[in-house]
């Protein structure tokens, strides 16, 4: 009965792989490029990924938005479960619904407002822009995702097996951890690994709330970029893709082993 | 009075005013919006008790537990464990475990983990954990399933890790919610013997919540019948079957048939009864006054059947036409038409292989009862 996908699917899903993927495989191919010319191939090199080590501005840009997706992605992951336990556990609170529709206002909200909303914010409470600001801003927007995938998962979740724990002698809180926790871990891990990675693409709120010091690596990539097209960018571009897509694939793993 | 079925006599501190019950349901009552699920219960249950809750589905008996268990606050009456109001007092802190109706296996655990749950969360010693652990599996027959994960498993098999789960603690009440719907037949009656067992040996009081009248009346002490929240009758297996409270009662232990009937006279301990076109003589204590209206109810093992009409003078004598026959192996129903779409039953134990003169379809026969089968049930 296994008869595979007929042409007409094989070609579609060619086709759509092709427009999703070429321009990525492109970068990645001349990042090898040993010649600096970005459209033509010279040959096979990995002297661009050597200048970009001892790139320093690049390598602390890096840096920079590594510790950043990390902490705001932390931080977003601890406030959107809790966001997520209220949404579904609260029971009826005054304003459930108008907290319901905030939680996911920044989904839909365009970037350069919450942006520029955030600046606004910052300047007025006289915050000095800089590292933690970034990862405050990032924290906000990407609580919004977590809340989302933590909050599908705690519907479906029995709360029987909490009072089951209860029932055998573990406080209310002791139970969460127990029992609650370990059950809807994929999607908290998933929570954490959208905000970490939307943290990492971000240019446009980073560029509203980051002050001197504290340049991410989106922003490094598109200042240099303004000038001219290296193959060093396609080089740390390259390690960027990597990296987010071996945070997928652990993902999934983690994920695969979990149901099996 | 007269000693009613076999029991176990010797156990009755229901009897003895002295006794101080271990749980105490006072006026407890419980409403989900304006649905009353638990309506003015009180109810008592000893030490050492093994207490059933019988009653059809969404009576209020799992809703009867959960406050006990500490899951739902009553709206009106309390509850008293050992004297204690339990009232605001948090589920942890109860000395009761809970068997849940869905089972609730943590599913993230092992079957060895998640009976070893609640012995961790009272800090007991590892290796006092591994063995009460396997103690608890050996007792269910999952020894050789210990490592497995709870999806792994099949129906059955999950409701004795999660029995073994709650009786592992040896609490001093255990609360059971259906603990043995989903075994087969044998294993079911093993369990049930572990049970009475592991409760004579612990001292435990067992609550247990079933839907098959077989499992209260060989498992209880007492048995608790319910019906819209509220109890309906309280008494021993012999109790409730023999002496039933009312007709609703009568019908939901076993099988029964029933006879609508006006008492003519009255001579205590006898009545003499007409109904349905038929005299009735029967012993009956709590006979209420002539002409009142009543329900004669006989069970059916309680009734004989022959071909050759009984000798004359028999009270309670019903001619009839055999309807339909079932067989069962130990036993033979019959339903014996008596008026027109008017059936009777009628068992009869098959205490020999061979019969001389098998009845079969159509037959005309004779039903016949002495005069202390039947009971008289004025609802
Ligand atoms: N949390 C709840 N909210 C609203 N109604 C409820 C709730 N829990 C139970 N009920 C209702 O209360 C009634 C009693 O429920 P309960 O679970 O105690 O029945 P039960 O006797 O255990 O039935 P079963 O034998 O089917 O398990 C039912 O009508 C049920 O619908
Ligand atoms: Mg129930």
């Amino acid at each position: 009965m296994t008869r595979g996908p007929s042409a007409f699917n094989r070609i579609s899903i060619g086709l759509g792989l092709a427009f999703l993927y070429a321009p990525i495989v492109l970068l990645v191919v001349y990042s090898f490029n040993s010649s600096r010319a970005v459209n033509v191939w010279a040959g096979f090199s990995t002297r661009w990924y050597e200048t970009l080590f001892a790139n320093d501005q690049l390598m602390a840009a890096l840096w920079m938005t590594l510790r950043v997706g990390a902490l705001s992605a932390s931080i977003a992951t601890v406030l959107g479960v809790l966001a997520a336990i209220a949404l579904v556990r609260g029971g009826f609170f005054r304003g459930r619904a108008v907290f319901s529709g905030m939680v996911y206002a920044p989904l839909v909200m365009p970037e350069v407002i919450t942006g520029l909303s955030l600046l606004l914010l910052f300047v007025a409470i006289g915050l000095a822009r800089g590292f933690w600001t970034v990862v405050l801003a990032h924290a906000t927007f990407t609580l919004s995702f977590v809340t989302v995938a933590v909050r599908a998962r705690l519907m479906t979740f029995d709360r029987s097996l909490e009072e089951a724990a209860q029932d055998l002698g573990s406080p209310p809180w002791r139970a969460f951890f127990e029992v609650t926790l370990p059950n809807i871990a994929p999607a908290v891990a998933g929570g954490w690994a959208l905000a970490f990675i939307l943290s990492l693409d971000d240019l446009v709120i980073a560029s509203f709330t980051s002050g001197p010091g504290s340049t991410t690596l989106p922003m490094r990539i598109y200042s240099a970029v303004r000038l001219g097209v290296s193959p060093e960018i396609n080089a740390i571009s390259t390690l960027l893709i990597g990296s987010v897509a071996m945070a997928i694939v652990i993902y999934g793993v983690v994920r695969a082993r979990k149901t099996a | 009075m007269k000693q009613i079925g076999a029991v176990r006599s010797s156990f009755a501190p229901w009897n003895d005013p002295a006794s101080v019950p271990l749980v105490r349901f006072e006026g407890v009552t419980k409403r989900f919006g304006d649905m009353t699920a638990v309506d003015d219960v009180s109810l008592s249950i000893y030490e050492r008790e093994f207490f059933a809750l019988l009653g059809p589905s969404g009576c209020g008996k799992t809703t009867l537990m959960r406050m006990l268990a500490g899951f739902e606050t009553p709206d009106a009456g309390r509850i008293t464990l050992g004297g204690e109001d339990l009232a605001g007092i948090p589920p942890h802190k109860r000395p009761v475990n809970m068997m849940f109706q869905s089972y609730a296996i943590f599913p993230h655990l092992n079957v060895e983990k998640n009976v070893a749950f609640g012995l961790r969360m009272e800090g007991m010693e590892k290796s006092a954990v591994k063995a009460r652990v396997e103690e608890m599996l050996a007792l269910v027959k999952l020894e050789k399933l210990g490592a497995r994960m709870p999806h792994q498993l099949s129906g059955g098999q999950r409701q004795r890790v999660a029995l073994a789960r709650a009786l592992a603690k040896k609490p001093k009440l255990l609360l059971l919610d259906e603990p043995l719907a989903a075994l087969d037949k044998k294993l079911r009656e093993e369990t049930q013997f572990e049970l009475t067992d592991l409760q004579v040996e612990l001292g435990m009081t067992f609550l247990i919540v079933t839907h098959d009248q077989d499992e209260a009346m060989v498992l209880a002490d007492r048995i608790a019948v319910m019906d819209h929240g509220r109890i309906v009758q309280t008494g021993t297996p012999g109790e409730v079957y023999e002496a039933p409270a009312n007709r609703q009662v009568a019908e939901f232990l076993g099988d029964m048939n029933i006879f609508e009937a006006v008492v003519d006279s009255v001579e205590p301990p006898m009545a003499r009864l007409s109904g349905e076109g038929m005299k009735f003589f029967v012993q009956d204590d709590d006979c209420p006054a002539a002409g009142s209206k009543v329900f004669l109810s006989v069970r059916p093992e309680k009734m004989r059947i022959s071909l050759d009409p009984p000798p004359a003078k028999t009270p309670n004598v019903i001619a009839g036409e055999i309807w339909d026959i079932g067989y069962l192996g130990d036993w033979t129903t019959y339903l014996v038409e008596i008026a027109p779409d008017r059936r009777v039953r009628v068992a009869q134990a098959n205490a020999t292989r061979h019969v001389e003169r098998p009845m079969s379809w159509d037959d005309k026969v004779f039903v016949s009862f002495d005069p202390d089968a039947g009971v008289v049930l004025t609802s």
